[in-house]
């Protein structure tokens, strides 16, 4: 299945996500239904969905742009704007408040040398305070791009951001060792 | 007592390859689902399921059987839909189940999508989830090559598709029929009931949704049968559940019980009490959504639907809060109402405008701004949200709200005469647990 790489948006998928956005339309039953997936394959790439992606993904799915950015909009993790390299999204609902949360916040405030809600000056990590993030067991916690960090205590606080400002890869401990 | 006995849902939470095709298969994993289409065929499926009395676990607790026969008779195009989207605060057992146990739901799907007659099953699953939705993905595939899925499942006797979808971050997609729109590809909001789902959802066709521990139950119940389930729990609350606990108890995390379980069992038993230093104050049994129970209230009921609600509150999702002595309700309840603010998607003006409403009036009260009238206005405001809106997040606010207010009414009336509020407790869970 051939899907056009360039359409005159200035948007296009290399052959391995076009392959991938091709078994998304074979997969649901109407293009419409096929948009949620799309944009997560454009988000995980450029790590956010630019004008050019929505009008881009508007002409393949056969849908208005208002209708693509509406859902852009609607959805708290699409991004339409390019983002931090790590997002630390701390949860502050109400179990991981009872746990510690505001402690947490302010920890990584003062070791970021940001406040919530913003970005380092060289755009390596943003702060954010989440809703639930279904660790309510494990809290306090924190959401990085797929993965969660539970049971956060200030040194592991610490040892998150400092190996990834190393350039560690992220070592999640959100599932316990499960094989393979 | 030996708790395990009691691990139907919950019983290789503790392997390692448990979530393995191969696994699953020696555990005697996908036999029911063989036996569902080779033997039983769909009508004696749902009669077995219906007899079983099995609950939905998503909230509400209809029964599963009932709602499955909701699907017009002679339904040509019907869809599935596991609800996966685990936002409520406080839960998070659906997510063991997905992480440890995944074929376990991938088959309580199938037999369900097939004992109501679709031949696609959508499984959506939160977008923080991303782990998760690898994970699940890994274990579909593996059914479609062992030919439990697809085209040729079955010698072509029952050849299901399943999707696994992945949400963006809005709690209002849990919401049935939000969370049939979304995978439409609109905003995930909620329609005006009825129709129901059962009658018009997915593309305008029959479809039901049923959440994730509901349908992990059904393997089970097919090969031991509804009257095995019964012997669990209680008669109107038959069978297990899994309660996800939070808060500084000893032993925190998803706890399997058979319904009917008293309380001060189950926390005494289960959990271990209280963590070093900490006292019982308060305790929400069923997300953030429920009526919250003082100490006292607590330790005088029991796990079940009938009991929950004779004591008040409900049993919602089994999302348990545990809530100590050293916290300041006015400063939880703000953090609730925080959360249905900020997730209200804003179709209804009675739910969009009250939880600003709520949330803005007990911040002022926790600023010392408050005034004596301020608990009227709080009270007012949950009568003109309440039952009045298209789906029931307005009421999700109200009801913690209103109980906090009612439970613990002298922490609200100091800051209204006011007193400003503490600061907030600094504590980490190391501290808390150690
Ligand atoms: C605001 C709101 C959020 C909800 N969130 C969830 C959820 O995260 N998971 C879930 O299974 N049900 C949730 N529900 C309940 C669903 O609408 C639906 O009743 C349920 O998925 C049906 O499955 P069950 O019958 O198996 O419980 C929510 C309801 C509301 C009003
Ligand atoms: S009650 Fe609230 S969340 Fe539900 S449909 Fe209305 S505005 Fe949306
Ligand atoms: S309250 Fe923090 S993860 Fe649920």
């Amino acid at each position: 299945m051939s899907v056009p790489v360039e359409d005159g948006t200035g948007f296009g998928l290399g052959e391995q996500d076009a392959a991938r956005f091709a078994g998304i339309l074979a997969r649901y039953p109407t293009r419409r239904s096929a948009l949620m997936p799309t944009l997560w394959l454009i988000q995980d790439r450029d790590g956010h969905i630019s004008d050019a992606a929505v009008a881009w993904t508007a002409a393949q799915l056969e849908l208005s742009e208002a209708k693509v950015r509406e859902v852009v909009s609607f959805y708290a993790m699409y991004r339409d704007r390019p983002q931090a390299r790590h997002v630390l999204q701390v949860c502050h609902n109400i179990s991981c408040h009872i746990m510690g949360a505001q402690p947490l916040l302010a920890h990584l405030e003062g070791k970021l040398g940001v406040r919530r809600g913003e970005t380092t000056p060289d755009g390596e990590f943003a702060l954010e305070g989440v809703e639930c993030l279904g660790a309510c067991g494990m809290g306090p916690c924190l959401q990085l791009g797929k993965h969660l960090y539970e049971h956060l205590t200030p040194e592991r606080a610490d040892a998150l951001v400092d190996g990834l400002r190393r350039g560690d890869p992220p070592r999640p401990d959100t599932d316990r060792d499960l094989e393979g | 007592m030996n708790q395990d006995q009691y691990r139907i849902l919950s019983r290789r939470f503790d392997r390692r390859d448990g979530h393995r095709l191969a696994a699953y298969e020696a555990d005697g994993g996908y036999r029911s689902l063989k036996r569902a289409v080779g033997e039983l065929g769909a009508a004696a499926v749902r009669e077995e399921v219906k007899a079983s009395g099995l609950r939905g676990r998503g909230g509400a607790g209809f029964p599963a059987g009932v709602k499955w026969g909701f699907v017009p008779q002679g339904a040509e195009t019907v869809y599935f839909m596991v609800n996966a989207d685990e936002s409520e605060p406080g839960t998070f057992k659906d997510r063991y189940l997905l992480d440890y146990d995944p074929h376990a739901v991938i088959e309580g799907s199938a037999i369900s999508s097939f004992a109501v007659g679709a031949k696609l099953c959508v499984i959506y699953i939160r977008g923080e989830f991303g782990w998760l939705v690898d994970r699940v993905q890994k274990a579909v595939d593996e059914a479609y090559a062992a030919g439990y899925l697809g085209p040729g499942a079955f010698g072509g006797a029952y050849e299901l598709e399943m999707i696994v979808h992945k949400g963006a971050g809005a709690y209002i997609c849990g919401e049935e029929t939000g969370l049939i729109n979304s995978v439409t590809g609109q905003k995930g909001q909620p329609n005006i009931k009825p129709p129901f789902p059962a009658v018009s959802g997915f593309l305008g066709r029959p479809t039901i949704v049923n959440n994730v521990e509901t349908v992990a139950a059904v393997p089970w119940i097919l090969e031991h049968g509804a009257v095995a389930y019964r012997k669990f729990g209680t008669e109107k609350s038959p069978g297990t559940k899994l309660f996800s606990v939070s808060g500084p108890v000893r032993r925190p995390g998803v706890h399997e019980i058979p319904l009917g379980l008293p309380f001060r069992e189950f926390f005494t038993d289960w959990l271990g009490g209280m963590a070093d230093g900490e006292e019982l104050k308060a305790v929400i049994m069923g997300g953030s959504s429920v009526p919250v129970l003082t100490a006292a209230e607590a330790m005088e009921t029991a796990l079940d639907y009938e009991s929950l609600a004779a004591a008040g509150t409900m049993l919602g999702s089994g999302g348990m809060i545990v809530i100590p002595a050293r916290c300041d309700m006015v400063e939880l309840i703000q953090v609730l109402m925080h959360f249905y603010w900020d997730e209200s998607c804003g179709q209804c003006t009675p739910c969009r405008e009250g939880t600003g409403w709520l949330h803005r009036i007990v911040k002022r009260l926790r600023r010392g701004e408050g005034a004596p009238e301020d608990l009227a206005l709080l009270e007012r405001v949950c009568d003109g949200m309440a039952g009045l809106t298209i789906c029931p997040l307005a009421d999700a606010a109200v009801m913690p709200m209103r109980s906090f207010l009612q439970r613990f009414r002298p922490e609200f009336e100091a800051l209204a005469a006011g007193r400003r509020a503490t600061e907030p407790d600094s504590r980490w869970a190391r501290e808390i647990r150690s």
